[in-house]
């Protein structure tokens, strides 16, 4: 590419002063965040959709279907909770789709906006603010979390596995269990200086056994008691146990009900919390 | 260049710095400075890494709080108002972070977006911009694929999207090469000429020279001297500096018999300075002394030559 240095070049000039009105960013700051993250994850349409749908798909071919039929076949139709075991199953791969899609979400466009590309920085030095891009990166975690629940839906609904009026209860639990996992990890995202293989490690550590130790697969109650625990933490455990309630009327007390939501709403206000900490503090150094 | 060429120079500070210092911890990062900048000034901060430039750069750009000290940017208290005084800057940081995902002109849009203003001003906007930094034909490229210059200058036309009120430069053609330097002072100047007013870091002193019109040169977070290149050359140099080589083993002991010679002499590990009004004078009294230097050369002051003075080391180390 040629470059001429005595090109002529017409800008127009009304001055920030003018054009700029500071409380738009101060009101919507959070919008304009959620917008680039879109913008970018736009660029990954046709992967997010693929995995969308091809997970859950063959999860459920592979899982549901085959081990289902084993289970049932062992124990007779409907013997857990009185549905087929892949409703059972139903509430707990919808909970780990949106934990999972908000925290690709949360995870690399954090490296990304503090350490690979600083990102956040260029955005910090606009109007936005470090508690508007925390704002910002979760309304498009969630953004994913809801379109990644609801494709995994569309698949369960194909498969017979929940009713479609269960469709929006499922997608609010679901989506609220990915919302107070993310926020945490947001904040701990923002607390890594450089990926040194830490993300695999909550992948196998972290993700993996709330994954298997939440009662995905049997009831809480049926695993050692000195496992259960595993579950009591995990929002896996909560949005799975809940989701199965109000989905089909698994027997849950409205108690635990209760704490179901609360622990994974109180997961979202800590989470937002350190992280609202961790952005301010790492954009002012 | 710009047809509505805003000419209202005029006094009105823009920048107010009084006693400015920022600390992390016992460390002194910018110790009590002042300083103030109008508009349409270019002011530069020269200084070597380390001396505070860009600590005191991230606090006018109201992302650092200062620790001690007064600091008023467009009328506002950046500790208090960041976000009302960020609205109305642009900032070209030392490390290009655009976005890798997304494509040229999609940075403009996004970074455009972060200012509130509306999409079909930036559609606009986003053409003349691309002009401007002469990357029309890579409107469509993801920023990856451009060369260090071209992002540079991206980098540059981002931070006037919002056409600010004061552009903050941070080293802006650090790693650069001599072509992309001039291609950027160029058009720097050219926003000069347009009213904006300017702050400039850097460590490279033709860079100062060519586009500041006054400088600030900054040592271990103090400041050394104020005033334009001119005038800091004039006050803290000669008109002229004879360079001799008698080569790095003998440097030392030659420069004893070079006393008397010039109005002063600066013993460098590779090089002896000699500052007088004539270099050539200097060079035959040497000469005259039966001593011959492996090179020589006379040149005209520079402001490497007044850092030198001021801080008994040189800016690149």
């Amino acid at each position: 590419m040629s470059l001429d240095v005595r090109a002529e070049t017409q800008m127009t000039w009304v001055g920030a002063k003018k054009l700029v009105d500071p409380q738009v960013s101060i009101r919507y700051g959070a919008f304009f965040v959620a917008e680039n993250r879109l913008r970018n994850m736009a660029k990954w349409w046709l992967s997010i959709i693929a995995f969308g749908l091809g997970n859950p798909s063959l999860y459920l071919l592979s899982i549901g279907i085959g081990v289902g039929s084993l289970v049932d076949s062992s124990l007779g139709a409907n013997a857990i909770d009185h549905v087929s075991y892949l409703t059972f199953l139903a509430p707990a791969l919808l909970a780990s789709a949106g934990i999972q899609g908000a925290l690709d979400e949360v995870t690399w466009p954090t490296m990304e906006g503090f350490v690979w590309d600083r990102t956040f920085f260029s955005m910090n030095s606009t109007a936005i603010t470090g508690k508007q891009i925390v704002s910002g990166i979760l309304m498009a975690a969630m953004t994913r979390c809801l379109l990644q629940v609801f494709l995994y839906e569309l698949c369960l609904l194909a498969f017979g596995a929940i009713s479609w009026q269960s469709i929006p209860i499922l997608l609010l639990v679901s989506a609220t269990a990915g919302f107070g996992f993310s926020a945490v990890m947001l904040a701990f995202s923002a607390s890594i200086k450089d990926d040194d293989g830490v993300f695999a490690l909550v992948g196998r550590f972290i993700i993996t056994p709330m994954f298997m130790f939440s009662g995905t697969f049997y009831p809480i109650d049926s695993m050692p008691i000195y496992l259960r625990w595993i579950g009591w933490i995990s929002p896996q455990w909560h949005a799975t146990n809940l989701g199965r309630a109000l989905s089909y009327g698994s027997p849950v007390e409205p108690w635990l009900q209760a704490i179901h939501w609360g622990l994974m709403l109180v997961l979202a206000v800590i989470g937002i919390t350190w992280a609202n900490r961790m952005f301010e503090s790492r954009l002012a150094k | 260049m710009p047809k509505e060429v805003r000419k209202e120079a005029s006094a009105e500070a823009m920048i107010t710095a009084t006693g400015l210092t920022k600390k992390y911890g016992d460390f002194v990062a910018v110790d009590g400075v002042n300083f103030t900048v109008t508009r349409g000034e270019s002011f530069g901060l020269l200084g070597p890494n380390g001396a505070g430039k860009s600590t005191t750069m991230k606090m006018i750009a109201a992302t650092s709080q200062r620790t001690g000290g007064n600091l008023v940017i467009l009328g506002k208290d950046p500790n208090r108002q960041g976000p009302e005084i960020r609205a109305h800057l642009g900032v070209v940081p030392q490390q290009d972070n655009l976005d890798r995902e997304l494509k040229v002109w999609e940075n403009l849009m996004v970074y455009g977006r972060y200012f509130g203003l509306s999409r079909k001003f930036l559609k606009g906007k986003i053409e003349e911009l691309l002009e401007f930094a002469q990357l029309g034909e890579k409107r469509n490229s993801k920023t990856e694929e451009l060369s260090g210059g071209m992002k540079r200058r991206l980098t540059i036309a981002r931070g006037l999207v919002n056409e600010p009120e004061i552009l903050l430069l941070d080293e802006p053609t650090t790693g650069l090469d001599p072509q992309a330097r001039h291609i950027l002072w160029d058009r720097l100047f050219r926003l000069k000429e347009q009213g904006v007013t300017l702050v400039i870091t850097t460590h490279y002193m033709d860079e100062a020279e060519q586009l500041c019109d006054r400088l600030m040169v900054m040592d271990k977070g103090k400041i050394m001297a104020e005033g334009s290149p001119a005038e800091l050359i004039k006050k803290y140099s000669s008109r002229e500096v004879l360079e001799v080589r008698f080569g790095s083993e003998n440097n030392a002991s030659v420069a004893g018999r070079l006393k008397g010679i010039g109005e002063r002499l600066e013993v460098l590990p590779d090089r002896i300075l000699i500052y007088e009004e004539s270099g050539e004078k200097c060079l035959e009294q040497i000469i005259k002394l039966g001593l011959e230097p492996v090179t020589s050369l006379v040149r005209r002051s520079s402001l490497e030559d007044v850092f030198l003075r001021l801080t008994g080391r040189t800016l690149v180390e």
